[in-house]
């Protein structure tokens, strides 16, 4: 298929593996902060191919694995009223809450269906005027531009039984966070091309310069990944640490400004809970008031949910590069992709899920 | 749900506006119903990348063809500098 097959070339691969490592003489940490990278370094066995030298550490970028239980539990909650369909997304299904998870909730009665865009929604929404639509909306910066359109198309059809469940979170407070961790090991950062290509690159050359690390907004394709490795070993061999875009070919500096200017208008920036890591300020998309209508959380009241219980799940020092899936006591043992303790062992995008699926 | 691969603009409806405008996507055969109020410049024969129902991006095919380029020749001038029994440890991608 066109522009997959060339950049899955095994030539390019390998000519870019012997590249990396006539390149390397120092141990590197460089985090690919999105989970669907870590998959395509998992999956396409970048991982041993690479120089031992340089260390790939696997970022808190899969949104399923970051929403936090609490939002999981009101999402729950809401599926088994018998007044409201739940739209989610497939992957946030077999994640856990702090009892149950969605699928559970299915099996006790609760309306759940698999979407694969919010703009489904609001169509349900139309045809089941009887009903409350909840959208459950999960993501990052990648997502919002849908889960804003959903809003402002039901807003513009006067539709009143829809509202989104918003769990949105942003990349760069993420990098901000992870960086101001005394105990940080990153030396550079792989940013994530799809956030990019609605965000530009504007928010990442300012936390390059004031955190001194090398960010590359980098593809998907093992030639995008590995190209997107050694740009960033070259500046780190270098000293030096500026913002590179390897994605060029879908990645614009401006991003997508009429789909910025969208979410905008929908959501705004406040702190929010990273399931796992705690609290990062400005890091979560909430409805504006104008929306309030739109806006789940409002518009159902005071639900009532218990914060986060204890749990075994080691998610918060996998996702911050503390510890490797698989050093993990209970990966592949207690915690299965079918009975699975955190969300990183279920979601398409999370680190245990990947390493499971692929070297076990 | 933040991955996306690139489709084919293959129909796109004449009549839009600030938040419906339906297309078609087709991804390796597999046809999608696709909004581009986000990408109102995309034409059919482009390839885009979708998230969740939403066109976001053209791929520019000059970015793409000069990346290609630029590795592959990056590629041919280390080959003639590198041994090639010192290649062996490394597995081959298959
Ligand atoms: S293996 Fe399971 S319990 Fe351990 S960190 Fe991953 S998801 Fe959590």
């Amino acid at each position: 298929m066109k522009y997959l097959d060339e950049y899955r070339d095994s030539a390019l691969v390998n000519k870019l593996l012997r590249k990396i490592r006539s390149t390397v003489t120092r141990e590197w940490n460089i985090m690919e902060v999105c989970g669907g990278q870590t998959h395509g370094l998992v999956r396409h066995g970048i991982l041993d191919m690479l120089p031992p030298k340089i260390r790939m550490i696997h970022g808190p970028g899969c949104p399923v694995c970051v929403t936090p239980a609490e939002l999981i539990d009101t999402a729950i909650e809401l599926s088994l009223r018998s007044d409201v369909i739940l739209c989610s997304y497939g992957d946030m299904l077999r994640v856990p809450g702090n009892t149950i998870s969605l699928q559970q909730a299915r099996a006790k009665g609760g309306d759940i269906r698999i979407l694969y865009s919010p703009l489904e929604a609001v169509n349900i929404a139309r045809n089941n005027p009887g009903k409350e639509i909840v959208f459950f909306a999960v993501g990052f910066e990648t997502t919002a531009p849908a889960n804003a359109l959903s809003v402002l198309q039901a807003w513009q059809s006067g539709l009143k039984n829809y509202s989104v469940l918003s769990a949105h979170v942003l990349v760069p407070p993420a990098i901000e966070a992870i960086m101001s961790d005394p105990e940080t090991v990153i030396n550079g950062f792989l940013a994530a091309g799809h956030v990019c290509t609605v965000m530009g690159l504007g928010e990442y050359q300012p936390l390059a310069q004031r955190w001194k690390v090398p960010i590359v907004v980098t593809g998907f394709e093992p030639v995008d990944l590995l190209e997107g490795i050694l740009m960033v070993v070259t500046q780190l061999e270098k000293g030096e640490y500026h913002l590179e875009n390897q994605y060029r070919r879908v990645v614009g500096k401006d991003g997508n400004p009429k789909a910025i200017e969208l979410v905008n208008k929908v959501f705004e920036h406040r702190a929010r809970e990273w399931r796992g890591i705690g609290e990062i300020p400005v890091s979560g998309l909430f409805v504006r008031e104008k929306y309030k209508d739109y806006d789940a959380l409002r518009k159902f009241g005071e639900i009532n949910i218990q914060a986060e219980k204890q749990t075994e799940c080691r998610s918060g020092d996998v996702m911050k590069g503390k510890i490797k899936p698989p050093d993990c006591p209970h990966f592949g043992t207690k915690c299965t992709p079918e009975f699975p303790l955190g969300a990183p062992m279920v979601s398409s995008e999370g680190a245990c899920a990947a390493y499971y699926q692929y070297t076990q | 749900m933040c991955l996306a691969i690139p489709g084919k603009v293959i129909s796109l409806e004449p009549d839009f506006d600030e938040v419906n405008y339906p297309g078609k996507v087709s991804f390796g055969g597999i046809v999608r119903e696709v909004n581009f109020c986000f990408l109102p410049e995309a034409e059919i024969g482009d390839y885009v990348l979708v998230h969740v129902g939403v066109a976001l991006s053209k791929v520019d095919e000059n970015e793409a063809m000069l990346t290609l380029k630029y590795l592959d020749e990056m590629g041919e001038l280390d080959d003639l500098k590198t041994p090639p029994e010192k290649l062996g440890e490394w597995n081959e991608i298959s």
